[in-house]
């Protein structure tokens, strides 16, 4: 166990360093010359020089990337062209609505697809099922800015149940907190409640097929601990593995749902950094959450072997 | 479609089995009809997306006027007789807007999902048949898949001119490690087949190989993948509009519409309404039309999902 703990974690070094280098080669293989689309339009070639100066393209690719590596490697992003904070602080001022934001999708989005996805399983042909997976197909194709523009206006605006936009630290009350992200949490969720609903449903038709369910249910077993006990916990490698890869599309979707309701997370600073063609800030978040990505995927790999004792590496 | 109903439902106690002696006679429905009879999700997806292809094509001839006219004293205004859709904040007639912004969500879909399958096929076709190459390139793949794709399209997008071309780019290149590896899984089952031995045993050289017998097993699952590509390219690129490193500002597509409605949304709700309705049917029609390729080409996968 401990060695493969061990060569697992080692395994993820070439993945994590592959994405380190790729971002960094963006700027050289963006077709045109990234300084002067920095720069902008109405900058002048001094301007252009100094960004490029600053971004470190007038030297050669190796030195550059060997001396941004060195400094990656003590958590430092360098600097902001706009505002020359360093982006490291940056991130940090931002990192706790998009976390909240992203922790509480997962667990809703975890508690609604699960359950949706057995029931859907066990109604097999049923018009429940035909249901269930019709929301699936438009959660698939509703983009995850509709989804919100549309709950924001029905829920908050003409109802007005929950607040319309913005965001509230924990640090005063769980339950404003809770009560500024559970919209943003619905809208982001949709489409990973279907990813999530649509792999349990195929998993577990394809565990209840088998001969152990079948002698379950002849000794006089109920439903629910058939479901959710017997077929479940066999059926949970590809459902858990299909949480992790999804994570991606929660990264995706935060950056717009945080535009959506007015959050001050980083998608919002993303955004901002796009306007202003701040490229060191983007090269950061990119960063930040492709390894967030891989250390969730890593996690998913571990929990493996503590769901199915039969996965020995 | 209809998965058959799981043999998982207990059966009443005490039921006599009722059924007939035979199966009623089915009969065969053939040609483009009977396709589409049997799977009414390619047809009604199909259709949805003839429509939307007619709306791009023809978009100058269905009653629109120029959609960058501006026309500043009649701003805002809500949908009428005269301005079907409303008009936005600078006075432009939404309705021709969204119907131009078709031709943009359209081109940016097919375009993705041509360039990232031909690239993909041929980058899977190389990691599956040549054995030293494939660590390095599953290798890379492996970290290009790490960085969520709408994040590696904004990270390119901000270092390019916004223009159609570049998005197309961007967006195909976070796609292509995807298509890459369903190639390559395809080719590594597909290598050990015994036809293929016996092609090698009978000397066919490594291009008619490819050529003859493993290419033609790609097509069917690379279509089902290529709409789902589309699907997906033509919801990034309305992402990416929406935030500002999309197709630029003067162009109509569905983002950039509703990024003009964006700070207005909460008294004018019909500015990011009616393009929000298109792309979604769009979408949708683009994922009914994958889902029924997928359940039509490969009935195994079918029962399951």
């Amino acid at each position: 166990m401990f060695s493969f703990l061990v060569r697992r974690i080692l395994a993820t070094i070439p993945v994590v360093v592959i994405v380190a280098l790729f971002v960094f080669s963006l700027l050289f293989i963006a077709p045109g010359d990234p300084a002067a689309v920095i720069a902008g339009d109405q900058a002048t070639p001094e301007q252009v020089e100094r960004i490029r100066e600053s971004l470190g393209l007038d030297r050669p690719f190796l030195v550059q990337f060997s001396e941004w590596a060195w400094r990656l490697m003590h958590a430092d992003l360098g600097r902001s062209i706009f505002t020359n904070l360093p982006v490291t602080t940056m991130i940090a001022q931002r990192i706790e609505p998009t976390l909240s934001l992203m922790l509480i999708t997962l667990l809703f989005s975890i508690f609604v697809a699960v359950p949706v996805g057995v029931l859907a399983a066990w109604k097999a042909g049923t018009i429940i099922d035909r249901i269930i997976m019709g929301f699936a197909v438009l959660g698939f194709s509703v983009p995850v800015f509709v989804v919100g523009y549309l709950l924001a206006y029905v829920v908050a605006l003409e109802l007005e149940w929950l607040p319309v936009q913005g965001y509230t630290p924990i640090a005063r009350g769980v339950w404003p907190w809770l009560e500024n992200l559970i919209l943003p949490a619905i809208a982001l969720g949709f489409v990973y409640i279907a990813l999530i609903a649509r792999i349990t449903r195929a998993t577990m038709l394809e565990v209840l097929q088998q001969d152990y369910i079948r002698t379950a249910r002849a000794k006089g077993l109920a439903q629910t601990p058939i479901l959710f006990i017997h077929a479940l916990k066999n059926a949970s490698v590809p459902i858990v593995t299909v949480i992790g890869i999804g994570v991606a599309l929660l990264i995706g979707g935060a950056v717009v749902t945080e535009s959506v309701f007015a959050i001050p997370g980083l998608g919002r600073l993303t955004v901002d950094a796009i306007l202003r063609r701040d490229y060191p800030v983007i090269q950061g978040i990119v960063l930040l959450f492709s390894f967030v990505y891989v250390l969730v995927n890593l996690g998913v790999d571990l929990i493996y072997t503590l769901i199915d004792p039969r996965i020995r590496y | 479609m209809t998965p058959p109903p799981a043999d998982v439902v207990p059966l009443p106690a005490a039921a006599a089995p009722t059924l007939p002696d035979l199966w009623p006679p089915v009969k065969i429905r053939r040609g483009f009809w009977g396709f589409l009879r049997r799977n009414p999700t390619i047809a009604i997806g199909g259709a949805l997306l003839l429509i939307m292809l007619f709306i791009a094509v023809f978009a100058p001839y269905l009653g629109t006027v120029d959609p960058t006219t501006l026309n500043t004293p009649r701003r805002t205004r809500a949908p009428s007789a005269e301005a079907w859709f409303g008009t936005d904040m600078l006075g432009r007639d939404i309705y021709s807007r969204v119907l131009y912004g078709a031709r943009v969500s359209l081109t940016v879909g097919f375009a993705v999902a041509i360039l990232a399958s031909v690239a993909g096929l041929t980058i899977g076709l190389v990691s599956g048949m040549v054995r030293w190459a494939d660590g390095l390139i599953m290798r890379v793949m492996d970290g290009l898949m790490s960085i969520p794709s709408i994040l590696l399209a904004i990270a390119l997008m901000a270092l390019t001119r916004g223009s159609i071309g570049n998005v197309v780019l961007a967006i195909t290149i976070a796609e292509i490690p995807r298509v890459s590896r369903l190639v390559r899984g395809v080719v590594l089952s597909l290598r050990e087949q015994p036809y293929v031995d016996a092609a090698v045993a009978a000397g066919t050289r490594t291009p008619m190989i490819i050529l003859r017998h493993i290419l033609p097993n790609t097509v069917a699952p690379m279509t089902v993948q290529a709409t789902y590509i589309c699907a997906s390219a033509m919801i990034v690129e309305a992402i990416l509009s929406f935030i500002g490193a999309g197709v630029p500002p003067i162009i109509p597509s569905w983002g950039n519409i509703m990024a003009d409605g964006r700070a207005l949304w909460q008294a004018k709700p019909f500015i990011v309404f009616f393009p929000a309705i298109f792309l979604s049917i769009t979408v949708l029609a683009v994922n009914l039309l994958g889902d029924g390729l997928r359940d039509a080409l490969d009935p195994r996968l079918a029962k399951a999902l």
